[in-house]
This record gives C-alpha cells, structure tokens and sequence, in this order.
C-alpha cells in the first residue's frame, strides 16, 4: 500500500477491462490501424495535388476515397460534409481561374468586361478535383476514426501524452463550442436576439454570440488546467493504456508502400514526368 | 497507521498581480475521517482556500504564499503537482470542466487519473471499478461522460478522484451546479467517503448539506477565517449573517418560531434533527 493510500479496497468482483473500451469499429476498414488510415488520407491529398491532368485526380478519388467509404458505409455522410467543407473555397477558385486565367484565348462566355475561357474552364476542373480530393480524404478519415483512437495508437508508439492529448482535445473543442454556441444562441434569442431573416441580420445576430463563446472557452482553460493537474496529468513519462488499437506488419508494410509512391511520383513530376 | 491530517499555519497567499493579499494568517486542521465545511460570502476567499490546500496555488495558478502547510506531518512546499494530486483530491464547482473531454465512455474517464500515474494496467482497472462501485455508478461505466446530467457529472469527477485514491479530499462548492437531488447523492457520496476513512474539505453556500454532512465548519471572510467550531454552534452562531452567510433552514425556522413565540420543546428537538 503506497504512503497516505486511503479507500483502498477493492472491487466486489474481479472484472477486467470493459468490452467498451476499444470497441472495434462497425467495418473492415474503420478497424484499420489509425495510423494506417491517417496515412492513406495524407498520401491521397498530396498525391492529388502531384499527379497531372485531370484523370488522374478523379481515378485516385475513386480508389482512395469513394470505393473505401463505400465499404464503409459512410458515404453520404462524405460526399455531405466533404462537400460543405470545400465548397466555399473550390467555388471561388473555380470562378477566379474559370474567368481571370492568364493568357487564355478561346473564350466560352463574355459577360460584360470578364471572359469564361476554355483553358481557364481545363484548369478551374483541375483544380476543384484536387480540392474535392483533399477534402474528400480529410472526410473519410475524420468519419472512420475515433480521436481517441489515434492518440492512443501515437502513445503507444512513444508520442508525449501530452502531445497526443492536445491533438485529441483540440479536435473534440470543434463539436463542444459548436453546442456551447447552440446554447449561447438560444439565451440570446430569449433576450431578443434577432438571428434570421436577411443576410445581414443574421450576421449582426451572430456579433454578440461570438464573444461569449470564446470567452467562455477561455475561462475554462484555468479551470481545465487545474482539473487535469489534480488528476496528475503533468507527472512526467508515459501513461499506462488500456488498450491499443491492433496493427499488423501488412499494414505496416502497406504503409510504407504509399509514402514510398508518394515519393516516386513526386519525383517523377519534378523529373517532367508528363501530365 | 499515523492519523492523517492536512494542517496550515499562518498561510497567507497572494494572486499574481493582485494588489492585496486573497488570504491572511490562516490556520486549519484536517483531521481522519473528518468533514471540514467551509462558508463565506462571494469573493470570501473560500475558493481560494481550496487552492492552497490542495496545492494548485501556487504550483498551477502562480501567485506567492507564506506561511507553513504539512500533510502528515510532512511540509509540502517542495513536492510537485502530480505528488501532491496522489495524497489530495481536488474537485471543483463546474463537473463538465473536470471531464477530460477525450474519453468516450465513464469508465475511461475515471481511469484518466490512475493511467496518469503509469500504474500497472490491472491496478488501474481494479482502482476505477472499486471508485464507480463505492460511488454506486458502476451502471454508468459504458455512458458517454458528455452527455450524463450534472449531479452524474459531478458524481463521476468524484470517482476520477477517488481512483487516484487520495487520503484527503478538497472540494470546491460541489453541488453548486447541481439540482436538490444532485445535491442528494454527492451529499451521500462524501458521507460515505468520510465514514471510509477520507478527510474532506467541502467549500459550500448550501448550509443545509454542511450541517447535514460536516463535523466542524470553518466561516471565512475577507481572507481570515472568523469562526470555527462544531457545525451546530457555528451554523447556529447568530454573527453569521455578518459574514454573508445564510443559516440552515432548520435555524431559521427555530429562529422564526421563537420569535412568533412558538418555542415549543418538541418543534425544538425536531428542528435540531433536522
């Protein structure tokens, strides 16, 4: 018994770690290792940006990202929130290089003082496959893999606790701000808070939410501090796990596989290999 | 076994950049098994007390202290944090601020702590079922900690405590977020802790529970504490109002049948039973 050990005792039956704790995932390829899948997504939103030409992209989307996400079972979720995460930006990159490509001399469509041409439509596609690409990889990492499942395969390969702690919890701040400013809204809009109608009351409507959202985040970093200090947080080393999601070595040998042609392709392109 | 007490002799403590001192000349003692309440209007220095005692002002908070304070007879200045969150427990008013936010289930999160400490894997686990069961909360082991109610949350910070398996415990208005029936069960959950052996500090506005659950309460105003005794004489000691601190319910109603000239022997004996 260590110094001070009080409550000591002991459970009324002797019971292991719960079947809950690491549930496997509900498919084939959610039960792959994190760091396999973490892998997959980068190399395919590098890959996209490397390889030339138009197929390219849309033939690597199909067998990296729709074709897994079908085995998965999540693709309307993917197409959904890939889709709301890139469309702001891949519209307006499509409209800029659809109308203001340099150097373009077939012209699709004038409209007034702006011309849409055929090189600028070639590459504005280019260029929206590669952002749906990274997107859509993003996506179907984030649908498959549990934070927590990550951080506890990073630990067990020698990541700081703390490091792998940070990752997780700035991930999981997303969806608990996002209900914090539900709540917000709600006790605004008791108080008169005006936050539907046009394009410019919503905006105004959301000015005096922002500020009690970030403060309040704020004001619980001290206490969330305090909280994970009691619970010897800070004690220096590795912690003990409970479990670890498995790997095997034709994972690891699959790994290795895609940075390996990730870094022949983007050798080859830097060698002129043709788009 | 050496009786376990948590004692401060003359602590004074100042907040970083704060003109003037949060606490004066403080003295207090912790006794085994005792449940210590602590009163005080708003901004009394309650919450501060809390930090000093458990360690987390200075060492997390900054700001500088005097004075002496030991734990067991041994002086603590020197020992980190995570030495010192082995031997006290340290919980606080808003339950969802001490979840970790990165466990999925209960169960995970009240072995946040003992996984912390790098202990051997069957220990850790031993040590969450034994701190669910003594809470009675082992049904919630599988529940995701995000969506329990407060008073659960609050019950489930508690057992993260008790995992670590600390002789002491300080708590800092625990049931302040909580409901009456929320109020209830971390009110039971103390007792039984205190009757296990565990001395707590219990930072409260809730009279009702300190008188309910505490041996002795301590009044602090303006950083210095002005009474201590026995819970029924100081809860009953007519300065409390001074201090900003309302009576329990059952002083009150003596107080307002004596008054009212309804000082009846059996109405006096059941007040006093609560």
């Amino acid at each position: 018994m260590a110094e001070g050990d009080r409550l000591t005792g002991s459970p009324t039956e002797v019971r292991g770690v719960p079947d809950f704790v690491g549930r496997p995932g509900p498919s084939a390829y959610h039960r792959l290792n994190p760091l396999t899948k973490a892998t997959s997504a980068t190399v395919t939103a590098i890959a996209a940006v490397a390889i030339g030409g138009l197929v390219g992209p849309i033939v690597l989307v199909t067998l990296a990202v729709i074709g897994p996400a079908l085995a998965a079972g999540v693709l309307g979720r993917l197409v959904r929130t890939a889709l709301l995460l890139a469309l702001p930006i891949a519209i307006s990159a499509f409209l800029v290089n659809l109308f203001f490509f340099p150097g373009a001399e077939q012209v699709l469509l004038r409209i007034g003082p702006i011309t849409a041409t055929a090189e600028g439509l070639g590459f504005a596609l280019e260029i929206l496959v590669r952002i749906l690409a990274i997107s859509g990889a993003v996506t179907l990492f984030y649908l498959t893999t549990r934070p927590a499942d990550l951080t506890v395969d990073l630990e067990r390969r020698g990541v700081s606790p703390r490091v792998a702690f940070v990752a997780n919890a700035s991930v999981q701040t997303v969806p608990a701000m996002v209900e914090r400013a539900g709540q917000i809204t709600a006790a605004q809009r008791a108080r008169g808070l005006d936050t539907e109608g046009s394009v410019w009351r919503r905006v105004r409507g959301v000015v005096p939410i922002v500020g009690p959202v970030i403060l309040g985040a704020i004001a619980e970093v001290e206490e969330r501090t305090m909280a994970l200090e009691a619970r010897g947080f800070t004690r220096p080393g590795r912690r003990t796990l409970l479990w670890a999601p498995p790997d095997s070595s034709a994972q690891a040998l699959f790994r290795w596989a895609l940075l390996l042609g990730l870094v022949a392709l983007i050798a080859a392109r830097i060698a002129g290999w043709p788009s | 076994m050496a009786v376990l007490t948590i004692s401060l002799a003359g602590v004074g403590y100042r907040y970083a950049g704060a003109t003037g001192p949060a606490l004066l000349d403080v003295d207090l003692e912790l006794a085994e098994g005792e449940v210590l309440g602590l009163v005080g209007a708003s901004e009394a220095g309650k919450t501060t007390l809390c930090l000093v005692v458990s360690g987390l002002a200075p060492r997390t908070v900054g700001g500088q202290i005097r004075g002496r304070i030991t734990l067991d007879g041994e002086d603590v200045d020197a020992w980190p944090m995570h030495r010192l969150s082995q031997r006290i427990g340290t919980g606080f008013q808003n339950p969802a601020t001490q979840l970790s936010q990165v466990t999925s289930s209960v169960f995970e999160e009240v072995a946040f702590g003992p996984m912390n400490l790098a202990l051997p894997r069957d220990e850790v686990v031993a040590r969450t079922w034994t701190a669910l069961e003594s809470l009675r909360i082992d049904d919630l082991a599988d529940r995701d900690p995000q969506r329990l109610s407060g008073g659960q949350q609050q019950l489930v910070a508690l057992a993260g405590l008790l995992a670590m398996r600390p002789g002491h415990l300080v708590l800092d208005e625990p049931t302040a977020q909580l409901d009456p029936a929320g109020t209830r069960l971390v009110g039971d959950a103390i007792e039984r802790l205190a009757a296990d052996g565990a001395s707590i500090l219990v930072a409260e506005q809730k009279t009702d529970l300190l008188a309910a659950i505490c041996s002795r309460v301590a009044v602090i105003d303006a950083g210095r504490v002005a009474l201590v005794g026995p819970a029924a004489d100081v809860l009953a000691d007519p300065r409390l109002a001074d201090f900003g601190v309302t009576e329990p319910s059952p002083v009150r109603l003596g107080r307002a049948a004596e008054s009212a000239g309804i000082a009846d022997a059996r109405l006096t004996e059941a007040l006093a039973r609560g």
